[in-house]
């Protein structure tokens, strides 16, 4: 318990500095990156056959959509297409956090919430890097972009994807992903700004009698909240379902917004472990590391409820249309393991070592946790893209490993240099006091 | 140290009959008591009349549904189920709430809660029981309602189907139930405590005295208390999801068009909890009202809850988009059908009273005058009551009403009997709640007290500017 000592900002470090080690130890983690897939790339062009898995599993294409021939670019795409959204999903979910926090006038969280709250920056590298991939790459990621599919008549044409079309075509799929991205970005910067000039404020007791800004800014929280709530789904269609072109679930959405909910909360943490390893959030206690392993814990199940839900409904039906999906996955070769390995890093792994509360206390146990949830959801993308798009010729190589470290520097170097470019703590922020002085007792 | 910003609105306000004093822990006992001390209040005995005359009517529907069977309703071969089976989702809906607010609520340590937890979870209770007695009735005869059970039995092979979701329905329900009624029981016990100390007359002590469980107010009971009210919400917490999860399971693991689509468990979680919420706030604002409680269940309250209905309302509203919209691009002509039916179809006119009932009023909530007016909330809350039970109506019916061969299809009209088991479980509900209301603290005594000092400190004038900046604070602002 704090017991009655009196916390303050004054030992606190206002400033997170990023340094010149971990800007150059960022590069070169993008370098190793890079090269990693460019060595892939020169690998896959002198022996294609090398590049894709084995003949051996050429068996039952997965589910993977229509005929076209396998070529090593399509690995390259997919895996591309696949970071791009994982961490894309990662840097929304920050906002989402934010947002959520103020809505809910949660006090816990306000010495954190600069943390989440610079993930959103990173929406600015996915937004253009999802439309150049789309437009050099759409045509091997998804199925419905083959115009001969729509000609009536024609060897090609499919009904069913047809009858689709008044959705899935490509000014159509453009159009929306410049509104999802303009109405983020939006109101990213708006709420960003509006946190930041809190910080300008010098007269806080008026402020608190009168917190006009607080309350603007949990208004455009709301806002966001429900474009959010819209979007979340209509882009998961978009830019995840529509890859199994043939195949639907209403449930699809909610999904994967459990499955970056967890992700992104798991990179909260571990930013906050980190920055407090470095000095940073001096204030920050073991009640609050509490909370943010309860997150975690809680979202793991409830990502588990909504996959178990998803899973056992079509299942259970057993309907051809449906089952297609998980037949490609369950009993899709290579991706049997996947699937169970899938389980088990993101429900049985952090239900079982996050259910002590000490466990939740503790910084090395949550920094594993949050590392294995990290790569459980990864998996998790991995299994939602790669069945139908490389099918039996996926694999973890070069180009995965390459393509993660690559993002993941990426965003490391994003996150910091914002984090640096703004005081680390809102030191206005009316519920500062209450996170200051946060027990689990309150 | 319990810090609690000034920017939160206080959650107990000051005595309604004297203004300038601050609310007592004195008051608060003194309040809360007040209705189970008095004698029969008129009012309540009008009120408690007319829900026993309304009981008898349902115990005379409920005779003729046992007596002569199931053909007293007005099901037929088509539709198998439909009015009995929409009460029943609906009234379970409705008893999430309860839990909810105790058990989620009491996770995200919302304080607000502490006034409206005691009858939201009463009122969880007869839901469940409401919502049970239907099984019980299409059983047709309910004296082998046990069959249920996975009892060991000497009828030969005769065992639970466990692959059926109707049997998870039994197991999820009666753990909800027990576990609910535990964690309501609990938290009574102190107060019923207070109730036995101040007991002048002997039958009253004797009786609260049995059933306080001789708490001892002692820190270790307290300490106790407090460790067993969170172990109940941890477990409680995934009940209140996999209750109505599991009730939607038993539509949507079948292969019935409208029925089999795999948002339906959040959805109906969602959907459960906005119809909780409406119930929560239609017999609170009454019995805030007839208990003079402005002081405890405040507008910030009404607000609070209005925000969740919104919230849900609004999920359970991009729900239905989700569905129709899948339906379409799915390409499955019988899910477009049955989407493209309930729209425009015989029962057109449920859909639209759930469109209009459960998507659009909620909205009015986007206004907070409208969020912080009791009439207004009063209204709405029953409406959207009425949507939700038209929800499942149109769920339930419209599916099945066209089946896959065009010469079974059918209508179901109900007939007085039907209304009449209806009535029977809203006769049962509102005989529960009054006895509950008149017999047991309606609100936590010993839950409002742990939020007042902070409510005070808010409320009083010129609170605490200097408290909340603490010394060393100000010392580096001078400098």
């Amino acid at each position: 318990m704090a017991g009655h000592k009196h916390l303050s900002l004054a030992n606190e470090k206002m400033q997170f500095e990023f340094t010149a080690t971990l800007k150059t130890r960022l590069l070169t983690g993008m370098a190793i990156g890079a090269g990693m897939i460019l060595l892939w790339i020169i690998w896959a062009m002198l022996v294609p056959e090398a590049a894709s898995h084995g003949p051996e599993h050429t068996m039952a294409s997965g589910g993977a959509e229509g005929g076209h021939a396998y070529s090593w670019t399509k690995r390259l795409w997919a895996n591309l297409w696949l970071c791009t959204l994982y961490f894309n999903g990662i840097a929304l979910l920050g906002i989402f956090f934010f947002a959520v926090n103020y809505l809910a006038w949660a006090g816990w969280s306000a010495l954190i919430k600069r943390v989440p709250e610079t993930f959103g920056y990173f929406l600015f590298v996915t937004a253009p890097l999802l439309l150049i991939i789309f437009f050099l790459g759409g045509h091997e990621i998804f199925h419905w972009t083959d115009a001969s599919l729509y000609e009536k008549g024609g060897a090609n044409y499919d009904k069913i994807i047809a009858g689709k079309q008044g959705f899935l075509n490509t000014p159509f799929f453009l159009v929306r992903m410049i509104i999802y991205f303009s109405l983020w970005i939006g109101l990213f910067l708006f709420l960003r700004r509006m946190s930041l000039a809190e910080d300008k404020i010098t007269d806080l007791r008026g402020y608190l009698k009168k917190p006009d800004l607080y309350n603007k800014i949990v208004y455009y929280s709301t806002a966001f909240i429900v474009v959010f709530g819209v979007t979340i789904s209509t882009s998961t269609w978009d830019w995840v379902m529509s890859i199994d072109t043939h195949w639907f679930s209403t449930m699809f959405g909610w999904y994967n917004f459990a499955s970056y909910w967890v992700a992104s909360l798991a990179t909260i943490t571990l930013a906050v472990i980190l920055l407090k390893e470095q000095g940073y959030f001096t204030n920050l206690g073991e009640h609050h590391l509490h909370d943010l392993g309860k997150f975690m814990f809680a979202f793991s199940i409830f990502w588990t409820y909504i996959w178990f839900g998803q899973f056992i409904l079509i299942y259970y039906a057993n309907i051809p249309e449906e089952t297609v999906y998980f037949n490609a996955r369950l009993n899709g070769g290579f991706y049997r393991p996947i699937f169970f390995l899938n389980i088990f890093l993101n429900f049985i792994v952090p239900f079982l070592s996050l259910m002590a509360k000490e466990s939740k206390r503790t910084m090395t146990i949550l920094k594993v946790v949050a590392c294995n949830i990290l790569v459980g959801h990864y998996i998790d993308f991995y299994m939602m893209i790669m069945p139908a798009t490389v099918g039996q010729h996926a694999d973890f190589g070069l180009i995965e490993f390459g393509c993660v470290t690559l993002f993941a520097s990426a965003f490391i170097y994003m996150f910091a240099h914002q984090l640096s470019k703004a005081p680390l703590i809102a030191k206005n922020h009316p519920l500062l006091k209450e996170s200051l002085y946060f027990t689990q007792f309150n | 140290m319990n810090v609690t910003s000034p920017v939160r609105p206080a959650l107990v306000l000051r005595q309604m009959h004297d203004k300038n004093r601050e609310t007592t822990y004195h008051d608060v006992t003194n309040d809360i008591c007040k209705q189970v001390e008095a004698g029969f209040n008129p009012r309540w005995m009008g009120a408690m009349a007319i829900s026993l005359v309304v009981l008898a009517w349902g115990c005379y529907c409920l005779y003729r549904t046992w007596w002569f069977g199931l053909g007293e309703w007005g099901l037929n071969k088509t539709i198998g189920w439909a009015w009995d089976i929409t009460n029943f989702v609906w009234w379970v809906g409705i008893g999430h709430a309860g839990t909810l607010i105790s058990a989620i609520l009491l996770l995200f340590r919302q304080k607000w809660r502490t006034s409206i937890n005691r009858a939201a979870e009463a009122m969880t209770i007869f839901a469940v029981l409401c919502a049970g007695s239907f099984i019980l009735m299409h059983m047709g005869r309910p004296w082998l309602g046990h069959w249920c059970l996975p009892l060991p039995n000497t009828y030969g092979s005769l065992w639970v189907n466990f692959n059926s979701p109707l049997i998870w329905d039994v197991f999820a329900i009666s753990t909800y139930l027990t576990v609910s009624l535990v964690f309501w029981y609990m938290g009574l016990l102190p107060d019923l405590a207070t109730i036995r100390e101040r007991a002048t007359n002997p039958i009253s002590k004797f009786v609260y005295g049995l059933m306080s469980f001789g708490w001892d107010g002692s820190a270790k009971t307290w300490a106790r208390y407090e460790m067993i009210s969170l172990i109940l919400a941890g477990l409680s917490t995934p009940l209140v999801l996999s209750v109505h999860t599991i009730v939607s399971f038993d539509f949507a693991t079948s292969v019935i068009p409208g029925w089999h689509t795999t948002i339906f468990p959040p959805y109906f979680v969602a959907g459960a909890i906005f119809s909780g919420f409406a119930m929560v706030l239609t017999l609170m604002l009454v019995t805030r009202f007839v208990f003079k409680l402005e002081a405890y269940i405040t507008r910030e309250h009404i607000e609070v809850m209005n925000k969740i209905i919104l919230i849900t309302g609004s999920i359970v509203g991009i729900a239905y988009i989700t569905e129709f919209f899948i339906a379409w691009y799915s390409q499955v002509s019988y899910e477009q059908y049955a989407f493209i039916n309930r729209m425009f179809g015989p029962y057109w006119w449920a859909y639209w009273a759930m469109m209009s009932c459960n998507v659009i009023t909620p909205q009015f909530f986007w206004f907070r005058s409208i969020r912080r007016n009791i009439y207004w909330t009063f209204a709405l809350s029953i409406v959207v009551n009425i949507g939700m039970w038209f929800e499942r109506f149109v769920i339930i019916a419209t599916s099945l009403h066209r089946d896959y061969l065009p010469s079974s299809w059918a209508m179901f009209w109900p007939t007085y009997v039907d209304v009449g088991d209806y009535l029977f479980s809203f006769g049962f509900f509102f005989t529960c709640f009054f006895l509950f209301a008149k017999f047991l603290p309606v609100i936590n005594m010993a839950e409002v007290k742990s939020v007042l000092k902070a409510s005070n400190e808010q409320s009083s004038e010129g609170y605490a500017d200097d408290e909340y900046n603490t010394v060393e604070e100000k010392a580096v602002a001078q400098h």
